[in-house]
This record gives C-alpha cells, sequence and structure tokens, in this order.
C-alpha cells in the first residue's frame, strides 16, 4: 500500500512513467558499491587478525600494533607538519600570484594565466623526482651551479627534508590555490571596494578593510582544502620522505603494506586513522564554505574588477611572476628533458653535450612493460573519465531534477570519496578483491574501480553545475512532445549537459593518467600503469629513463588537453 | 555645486577598438538642486557619475566639484575619490557583509582625515540611521536586512560623512515594483529635507520625472537634451526623447506652411495636421508629429468644429483600471489613445479622434540631413 502510493505520486512528479524507481535505485546501489562496500571492509579489516591460515578473528591488536607506539606519535606529528606548511605556502604562493595577476596592473599579467596553471597536468611524482635534480645535495644541478658560482662548500639546500618535502608538494599543487583564489577575486563585487574609496578610506585601507576581510571564509577554505590534500597525498612522502626517513600517514601504510609479510591489519588501522582525519577536514571544509555563504559577495552578475595601480611595485610583481615561471615552472622541465636525452645523470656541459641522444626514447619503445604501462594508462584515463562523467550525470540528475524524496542521499554517498585518500582506498580495495568472487584482483579493472570511486566527487560537481542550470521545462517539453525518460535524457539532458560534462571529462581523464596514490598498491605486472612504473624505476635508479618516461608522460597529457580543447571550443577545465 | 566641462572617457574594447562611452558633456548642478542623467543602457551616463566619483580617470575635461577642480586633463589633477567631498550610494548597494549595520556606517567615520570620538560617531551614526529609518537595527549583521533596508543602509552610510554631494547610480533599479514607488517617495522627500546637492543616474524615465529638479537625457556618450520635467516630457527636442520618454504617437510627414497662430500644418498620411513646432522649420522638410496618447480626445460623434480630428476604427481595447488604452486604426496606421474608462468603445465602432494642435509637437524626422549635421556638431 505504501508502496503503491509513493509510486503514484512519482509518477506525479516525474514526466515519465517506467523507469521512475528503477534508475534511482540503480544509482544507490552502484553508489553503495563503490564508495561505501570497500570502507566497510577497510572498516572490517582493520578489526581482524589472521589466527590460522584463511581464519580470523576480531580483535584490538591492529590498532594497538598501529596507535601505541613513540613512532606513530612522530609520524603523526610530521604528517601535520607536513600538511600545515605546505598548505600555507601553497596559499600565500597561490594568492599572491591571483592578486598580481587578476586585480593589478602588472605587466604581461594575462600572458602569466595560462603558464601558471601548466602544471596542473604534470604529476606529482615526476615533479618530486625533478626536484631531487635540481635540490639533492649529492648530484642536484642547482645546488651544483650555487656552488660553483658563490664558491660554497657545501649543498645549499638538501631536499630530503621536511621543507624540502613542504616546498615540492606547494609548488605542485599552487595552480590549484591560483585558479581557487583566482574565482574567488572574480566573483567579488567591485563594487564593495569602490563604496570604501567613496567613504574617504585609501586604496591601502580598502585593501586591508574591506579586501582582505572579505576574502576570509574562501580564503580558510581554500587553506583546509590544501591541507587536506596534502595529509592525503602520497607521491612527495614517497619519493622524498622515504628515503629522507621522514615518516608520514600515508608513507606509514604504504610500509605496513610493503614490508614481508605485509601486516595488513595494522595498515587498515593507521588507513581508518588518517581516514577520521581527512573526514574531518572535509567536513570543517563544508561548514566554512556553508559559513561562507553568509558573506555571498557572488551577485551573479559580470564584473570589470576594479585593478589596483601598483605604480612602480608592477614591476617588482613583474619579475616576482617571471621568477616563479622560469625556476618553478620551466627549470624542472628542462632538467627532466635534458636528463632524458643522456644514458646517466650528468650536469650541462660541453662534455655531456656530447652524451645526448635519444637511446632513451627508443628503448623506451621496444620496452615491453612500458608499453603495456603506457597502454593500460591511456585506456583507464579514457575509460574512468567517461564512465564518472556519465555516472555522475545521471546522479545529478536524479538529485537535482527529479527531486525524489530521499535522493539527497546519493548525492552524499557521490561525495563520500572526497574524504578518501588514494592509498586508504587502495588499501580498502585490496581487502575487498582479494576475497572477491570475481577474480579481478590484479587486473586493471580493480584500477578503474578505484579512479571511478576516486572521481566521483569531481564529476559530480561538473554534472550537478550544468544540470542545475537546466530548465526543469526544456525537458517537461520533450515529455509533452511524446519522448520517453530514456530519449529524454538521451537526447535533451545529455546534450544540454556538454559543457560541464567535457570540462569533468578532461579534468578526470588528465588526473586519472596522472593518479598514483591508489595505484600504488594496486598496480602489479599487468596492470602496471605508467605513475607506477615511473616510481618502481625511479627506486631502481634508472633516472634518465625516468626522465624520459615523464616526459612522455606531459606530452601525452598535452596531446589530451590539446584535442579536447580544440574538439570542445571554449570550455575550462575545473579545479579539483 | 557640480561642473563637468567637455568631459570625454573612452574605454578599448578586447577587438582593440575604442569606445567613447562619454562623448565630450558638458553640465552644472547648483547648490541643492536633484539632477539625474537620464539614458538608455551604454549610453554614458554611469561612466559619467563614476568619473564624477574618481572612479574612473577620464580621457580630457574638466570636473569641479564644491568649487574645488578635482579633474582636469590640462593641469594634469586628479584627486583620488577618498579625498572628494562625495557619498555615494551604488546600484547593488556594496553592503560589506562582514560588518555589522552600525559598522557599515561608521566606516566612513572611521577612515577619513578627521577621525571623530568614540561618542561622536555612535552620535553621527545613530543619526544617520534614524535619517533611514533603520534605527533600531544597528546591532544586525548587514545581510540580514530585506533589500529595501540594504537600500537604506547604503544611503545611511553615504550621507553619514555629511558631504557634499550625494552620488546615486540607479540605486533602485534591484528593488521590487512596490518598494520602488515608496523610496521614490522617500528618497525625494529626504533630498529635499537635507537640501543635499544630488546626481541621479537611471534608465527608468517615471523616477527621473518624478524626482528631479533638471534631467538631462543622454544617448550615445551625449547629453541630447537638458531640461526640468515638464519640458522635457512637453517639449522633447528629437525622436529621441520623446520615444525614450513615455508613450507616444508617431505620424511623418512633410511641413506643408506656416499659419497665422504660429502653428505649421503637416501633410501627412493621416491627413493635414496643425502642429507646434521647434524654431522656424522650413517648407518641405521632412518631420514626424509627436502626440501624447493621453493627448487625444475620442469622439464617438463627429464634431461640429475643431481641427486635426481624424476619422478612424476602434481597434484593440484594454482596461487598465485607471484607463483605456486604445488602439485607433486609420487606414493602414494605428493610433494609441489613453481615455477615460467611462468611455464605452466597441471594436469596430466609428470614431472620431481629435488631436490637439497645442499639444502635437513636429520634430525633425531621424535620419534626415538636419538632423544629422546637428549631431556632428
Amino acid at each position: 500500500m505504501a508502496t503503491s502510493s509513493v509510486r503514484r505520486s512519482l509518477s506525479t512528479i516525474l514526466p515519465f512513467r517506467e523507469p521512475a524507481l528503477l534508475i534511482p535505485a540503480a544509482g544507490a546501489v552502484v553508489l553503495i558499491y563503490l564508495a561505501v562496500l570497500p570502507l566497510f571492509m577497510l572498516l572490517l579489516g582493520s578489526f581482524e587478525a589472521e589466527v590460522a591460515p584463511r581464519e580470523y578473528i576480531l580483535t584490538w591488536k591492529n590498532y594497538r600494533a598501529a596507535y601505541a607506539s613513540e613512532y606513530t606519535y612522530s609520524t603523526f606529528n610530521n604528517s601535520l607538519i607536513f600538511a600545515s606548511g605546505s598548505a600555507l605556502l601553497t596559499f600565500v604562493l597561490g594568492t599572491t600570484m591571483a592578486w598580481l595577476v587578476e586585480r593589478t596592473n602588472t605587466p604581461l599579467r594575462i600572458l602569466f594565466f595560462p603558464l601558471t596553471v601548466i602544471p596542473l597536468i604534470v604529476p606529482g611524482v615526476l615533479e618530486a623526482i625533478a626536484w631531487i635534480f635540481l635540490l639533492s645535495p649529492r648530484f642536484g644541478y642547482l645546488n651544483q651551479a650555487l656552488m660553483y658560482l658563490f664558491g660554497l662548500e657545501s649543498p645549499p639546500f638538501n631536499i630530503f627534508s621536511m621543507p624540502g618535502m613542504i616546498w615540492v608538494q606547494s609548488v605542485g599543487n599552487v595552480p590549484l590555490a591560483f585558479l581557487l583564489m583566482v574565482a574567488a577575486f572574480k566573483s567579488m563585487d567591485p563594487a564593495l571596494e569602490e563604496s570604501a574609496l567613496m567613504s574617504g578610506a585609501n586604496t591601502w585601507q580598502t585593501l586591508r578593510r574591506i579586501t582582505l576581510k572579505l576574502l576570509l571564509p574562501i580564503s580558510a577554505s581554500v587553506v583546509l582544502i590544501l591541507f587536506v590534500r596534502a595529509l592525503e597525498s602520497f607521491e612527495t612522502p614517497a619519493i622524498i620522505g622515504i628515503p629522507a626517513r621522514i615518516s608520514v600517514y600515508t608513507s606509514e601504510i604504504f610500509v605496513a603494506f610493503n614490508e614481508y609479510p605485509p601486516d595488513y591489519g595494522r595498515g587498515a588501522a593507521l588507513a581508518v586513522g588518517l581516514l577520521l582525519l581527512s573526514a574531518v577536514g572535509v567536513l570543517l571544509y563544508r561548514r566554512i564554505t556553508r559559513e561562507g555563504e553568509r558573506y555571498q559577495t557572488v551577485t551573479g552578475k559580470a564584473f570589470r574588477p576594479r585593478q589596483f595601480d601598483l605604480g612602480r611595485w608592477r614591476w617588482v610583481g613583474f619579475a616576482f611572476l617571471s621568477v616563479y615561471f622560469l625556476v618553478v615552472i620551466l627549470l624542472p622541465f628542462l632538467v627532466l628533458l635534458w636528463a632524458s636525452f643522456l644514458p646517466f645523470f650528468a650536469p650541462p656541459s660541453l662534455k655531456s653535450l656530447e652524451l645526448v641522444s635519444l637511446e632513451n626514447y627508443t628503448y623506451l619503445f621496444e620496452f615491453a612493460p612500458f608499453r603495456k604501462a603506457m597502454w593500460n594508462s591511456i585506456t583507464l584515463s579514457l575509460l574512468s573519465a567517461t564512465l564518472t562523467m556519465m555516472l555522475t550525470s545521471l546522479i545529478a540528475w536524479i538529485v537535482y531534477k527529479s527531486r525524489l524524496p530521499g535522493s539527497w542521499v546519493l548525492d552524499f554517498l557521490a561525495f563520500v570519496p572526497i574524504a578518501v585518500p588514494g592509498i586508504v582506498l587502495g588499501m580498502a580495495l585490496i581487502l575487498l578483491y582479494v576475497a572477491f568472487p570475481v577474480p579481478i584482483y590484479g587486473t586493471i579493472w580493480v584500477i578503474l574501480i578505484a579512479y571511478l570511486t576516486k572521481y566521483l566527487p569531481y564529476g559530480m560537481r561538473s554534472a550537478s553545475g550544468s544540470i542545475m542550470q537546466i530548465h526543469k521545462e526544456l525537458e517537461e517539453a520533450a515529455g509533452a512532445s511524446g519522448a520517453s525518460w530514456f530519449e529524454t535524457f538521451w537526447r535533451v539532458t545529455l546534450p544540454l549537459l556538454r559543457p560541464g560534462f567535457v570540462a569533468g571529462w578532461i579534468y578526470i581523464c588528465i588526473v586519472s593518467f596522472r593518479e598514483f596514490s591508489s595505484s600504488v598498491l594496486l598496480a602489479t605486472g599487468e596492470s602496471m600503469v605508467l605513475s607506477i612504473l615511473l616510481f618502481n624505476m625511479y627506486e631502481q635508479g634508472q633516472m634518465t629513463v625516468v626522465a624520459a618516461i615523464g616526459i612522455v608522460m606531459i606530452l601525452t597529457l598535452l596531446a589530451i588537453v590539446t584535442v579536447f580543447y580544440k574538439l570542445s571550443g571554449r570550455v575550462g577545465i575545473q579545479p579539483g | 555645486m557640480i561642473e563637468v566641462q567637455s568631459l570625454v572617457k573612452t574605454f578599448s574594447e578586447r577587438s582593440g577598438n575604442t569606445v567613447r562611452a562619454v562623448d565630450g558633456i558638458s553640465f552644472k548642478i547648483e547648490e541643492g538642486r536633484f539632477y539625474t542623467l537620464l539614458g538608455p543602457s551604454g549610453c554614458g551616463k554611469t561612466t559619467s557619475l563614476r568619473c564624477i566619483a574618481g572612479l574612473e580617470k577620464p580621457d580630457s575635461g574638466t570636473i569641479e566639484v564644491a568649487g574645488e577642480l578635482v579633474y582636469s586633463s590640462s593641469t594634469r589633477a586628479f584627486v583620488p575619490a577618498y579625498r572628494r567631498p562625495i557619498g555615494m550610494v551604488f546600484q547593488s548597494y556594496a553592503i560589506w557583509p562582514h560588518m555589522t549595520v552600525f559598522e557599515n556606517v561608521a566606516f566612513p567615520l572611521r577612515v577619513g582625515k578627521q577621525r571623530p570620538g568614540g561618542e561622536e560617531v555612535r552620535r553621527k551614526v545613530k543619526n544617520a540611521l534614524e535619517l533611514v529609518e533603520l534605527g533600531e537595527l544597528g546591532g544586525r549583521m548587514a545581510t540580514q536586512l530585506s533589500g529595501g533596508q540594504q537600500q537604506r543602509l547604503a544611503l545611511a552610510r553615504a550621507l553619514v560623512r555629511e558631504p557634499k554631494v550625494l552620488l546615486l547610480d540607479e540605486p533602485l533599479s534591484n528593488l521590487d515594483a512596490k518598494l520602488r514607488e515608496r523610496m521614490r517617495v522617500e528618497l525625494r522627500e529626504l533630498q529635499r529635507r537635507l537640501r543635499i546637492t544630488t546626481l541621479y543616474v537611471t534608465h527608468d524615465q517615471i523616477e527621473a520625472l518624478s524626482m528631479s529638479n533638471v534631467i538631462a537625457v543622454m544617448n550615445a556618450g551625449v547629453i541630447v537634451q537638458e531640461g526640468a520635467p515638464r519640458e522635457i516630457y512637453m517639449h522633447p527636442k528629437d525622436q529621441f526623447v520623446a520615444q525614450f520618454i513615455g508613450s507616444t504617437n508617431q505620424i511623418s510627414g512633410s511641413v506643408r506652411g506656416a499659419e497665422r497662430d504660429g502653428c505649421i500644418t503637416v501633410a501627412t498620411e493621416l491627413g493635414e495636421i496643425a502642429c507646434t513646432a521647434m524654431g522656424e522649420m522650413p517648407q518641405g522638410s521632412p518631420v514626424v508629429v509627436i502626440v501624447r496618447p493621453e493627448d487625444i480626445v475620442l469622439h464617438t460623434r463627429r464634431p461640429q468644429e475643431g481641427r486635426n480630428v481624424i476619422e478612424g476604427r476602434v481597434g484593440a481595447v484594454m482596461f487598465l483600471g485607471e484607463y483605456l488604452d486604445c488602439t485607433i486604426e486609420v487606414g493602414k496606421s494605428l493610433l494609441r489613445a489613453h481615455q477615460p474608462h467611462s468611455l464605452d468603445l466597441r471594436r469596430g465602432q466609428p470614431v472620431w479622434a481629435e488631436l490637439p494642435a497645442g499639444e502635437c509637437c513636429a520634430l525633425y524626422a531621424e535620419g534626415s540631413p538636419t538632423i544629422l549635421e546637428t549631431r556632428e556638431l
């Protein structure tokens, strides 16, 4: 009786009859499978211990092993220092650049916009390796150059340190902070500043008492998201932290999994802790952004933002942006490019110029594991981008258009993975699929599931952003013209969703191709992907081949972005 | 109080073209007057206002506010916005969301050169808030106010420094119709009471007509006509002004000749129409005869005498409450007439429209050589 009345009320809400309940139900099942089941297995795994082969008991032992030691305390401490240090540095750099580019008369500022965003596509592992090439105390080019130039006796920088880790993590995330702050500056009504001027406040008073104060909530949320990302990241901790013996949460989980015999229980217990920490961060973030809505500086109008006249200081701004671009963006790339042409690692000189050849590249293309990994990475990124966007378009439609009671649950489920660090997700999927009846463990399909899960929230954001802009009547008109639900979705809704779909697709394609922290536990042998192959070969010390792989990855990503940019016209890439 | 001379402001577009948003306008506002720049969007009215405020730097001309030269291209003088004795209300109100109502109003007193003490600030803020009837709400967060209250708050903030000049940039356009009507009256009363020199920018003719002492109608960066509201409405100088202010009938024709009583006759497709002319109009000039719908008198029987009587048929009749809005079909042309709702009109009924010669006005037709010449000057 209850069901029939629900069904009746549904058919009045929805412009179609047949799949009224089927589609939301299917969506819920898929989301629970992707987002909830692995976490449940992780929680279970953290309480399990194997007493005899294939015999498990529930126990607190794993948590004792994971948390009742001095060592864990220092790991926790390191994680906090690493995450907060890099969040602040990233924020300061990103905000300064956003302000210079968006709100001042710094010369050539328009040109700096794309230059600043380019590093978004550089894989984090590669970023870390490039900085080792530059700042390693033993062979770093920059250290050597500085020692030579200033007659120093010891290398001035040591990348294998906490400041080194913070630096690498920061420069990799500056584009994100930059884009978020540019958006914040853009959406601010310039009249708020102008009315301060009209009240008799001078430029400096306006900046201090109005502009900065108004940016406070968004700044807090940006810092928080950078903090969570650093906490969850594994690239820098793996490449720099592990050799430097600075262990953070993510590297600790990796070690527990990679030691012999692997300690799944302890790893899972650590993962649950990290999961809680980042969940708290995400919840705080949600609260701050919701609070921030009270500030509502956005009025939906196109503004012509007011530009601050920096006077002579504009050349200081210009110098800052130029140096940043040359040193932080161009130099690492050039170092990789240079190294990729060499048989072994050597500083640029006339002598080493004779060594230059394409040998690394020709080697790679005959190297079977590389070809396999390349194929896997491309397949995975295309599939995960397409499937994620299709799934999230459907979910977003259910959440924002069907107005079914309880559809917010789907929204929440699709948002859950944002709080799940990549390495925790990898851990959870191992626990799930090792015992899974379908033998997909060790294949790229597990990795595909990982990517699908991980990028659900990003897909949701792109899809829901544009689905909310589609007026309900456009779909109702299709229904009134005799189209079924499926025809309406396929021929009206999806085409209208195109801008959001394409933007989300490009973004997910890029981040899947460079994904590292969840693949690192899942990619093996046949299911190897490029980023992990890079990591493995780096650990084996094949520096120059690693550089060549890196260059190929960057070029492939550039090609993907360019092709889709051209195909889809002017569609913005949304920051993650 | 405000004197603007040959003000020019250009913007460069993305394509590289430069647009003359303000193209050499000059005007003078006497102390205590309510002066309105009226025109369609993109006519340069807001840019002019922003130049006076100091938020835009003009390309050339001079601006004088309260006896002080705040901008002059010849002497390169430019007083920054925060040093000008001006209060301003923005279209979006620009209420700072991170401050309370009190703090918003107190801000101008806390940043300027002269900073009164705490007690003085409290007194002045209180006065300003009471002036706009927000006296009770000082402690609220600014974002908790309704649209109308935010609008008053913006006004209080603009007035608290006791500026010499008040600039208002379409302050009522974000309010709903009923509230807008009320604020129109309040704003006007407040201005008259404080006798503060006010420059008002709007695209809404009703606001301009009802509030101003003087209206300047702008189009494409220049002032087309300046005058008292009544004069602008009754004697529009050209077709643009006539069209922009109020609804109007336009009948094209050519000048037939002058009559004894200062009127001219114009040959139109509706027949000969006697009307007033702005100055000399040579015979044969292409003109447009303007007559407001409310000035047309409809007769259901052929009147015994009277000039400018045109026979037609009643077309659509719309009952608008205050009056009837009806169309009269004359041959292929249509006339609009507003009539008292006591009149009983049926579609298709023959009717005689009387166009009182005193209310008909001949203007040079748009695009005729004479008009082009004056434009280029």
